[in-house]
């Protein structure tokens, strides 16, 4: 299983921190894809993605135990 | 531990602490604090929420990169997350290098970085409403949306 966690709007919207899923073999891109329906979330196509706490790009193929996270267009400072 | 997030309110003197060097001519800080008006829309409070590991791993390679840019220098900075009151301290970020003007370039650069790079995020509170806030460079940073590669690594 992976672990993905959702962050400002997205974590709202799905009302949790974060969901468990088979991800496996997957791309960024899909994982976002198949979430986006599930929990209709917005605005993922202005969604940074990161693997392992370091930014991934959309290609990247998730690996087992890989935790995911969805990061919106950051507001720090 | 010169980069944190911080549940609990940000000691200033502490931060400017971390960068003490004796090869230091300068120390630069800056202090974000909460503003109650943007755009004349009154703010009530924020929440200020961090992918915290991520957000630490970001914050130091802030650092890395100021110490490749100039040399010298010793960088220390602490964001706060929760709930945010109006002129409360958000985040202060201590730069010291061997000559003022690197420490307030370098300062500078920290701060805009931390726009571009750190997973954290504020809530605007205002009598009518929230909402999320994203991206607020006016630089108008990402055109395709997120970062390119070279803003990430640089």
């Amino acid at each position: 299983m992976n672990k993905i966690m959702l962050f400002a709007h997205l974590r709202d919207e799905a009302g949790a921190e974060y969901i468990e899923l088979q991800a496996e073999g997957k791309t960024v891109a899909d994982v976002k894809e198949l979430i986006a329906e599930k929990y209709n979330l917005t605005k993922l196509d202005s969604t940074m993605s990161a693997i392992n706490e370091e930014f991934a790009e959309d290609d990247e193929v998730i690996q087992k135990g890989d935790i995911i996270a969805f990061i919106p267009p950051v507001s720090g400072g | 531990m010169n980069f944190e997030i911080s549940k609990e309110p940000i000691n200033t003197q502490a931060v400017i602490d971390k960068v003490v060097q004796r090869e230091a001519g300068a120390i630069t800080t800056f202090i974000g604090t909460v503003r109650e008006l943007t755009h004349g829309k009154k703010t009530l409070f924020l929440v200020y929420e961090a992918y915290e590991p991520m957000a630490v791993k970001k914050l130091e390679q802030i650092g890395n990169e100021i110490k490749d840019k100039w040399a010298g220098a010793e960088v220390a900075i602490t964001h706060r997350v929760g709930k945010l009151d109006i002129t409360d301290i958000a985040v202060v970020i201590a730069v010291s290098t061997p000559h003022r003007n690197d420490a307030y370039e370098a300062n500078r650069y920290a701060i805009e970085r931390i726009k571009e790079i750190v997973p954290i995020w504020k809530k605007e509170h205002w009598e009518d409403g929230e909402e999320w806030i994203g991206n607020q460079l006016e630089t108008v940073a990402y055109p395709s949306g997120k970062p390119e590669e070279s803003d990430l690594n640089e």
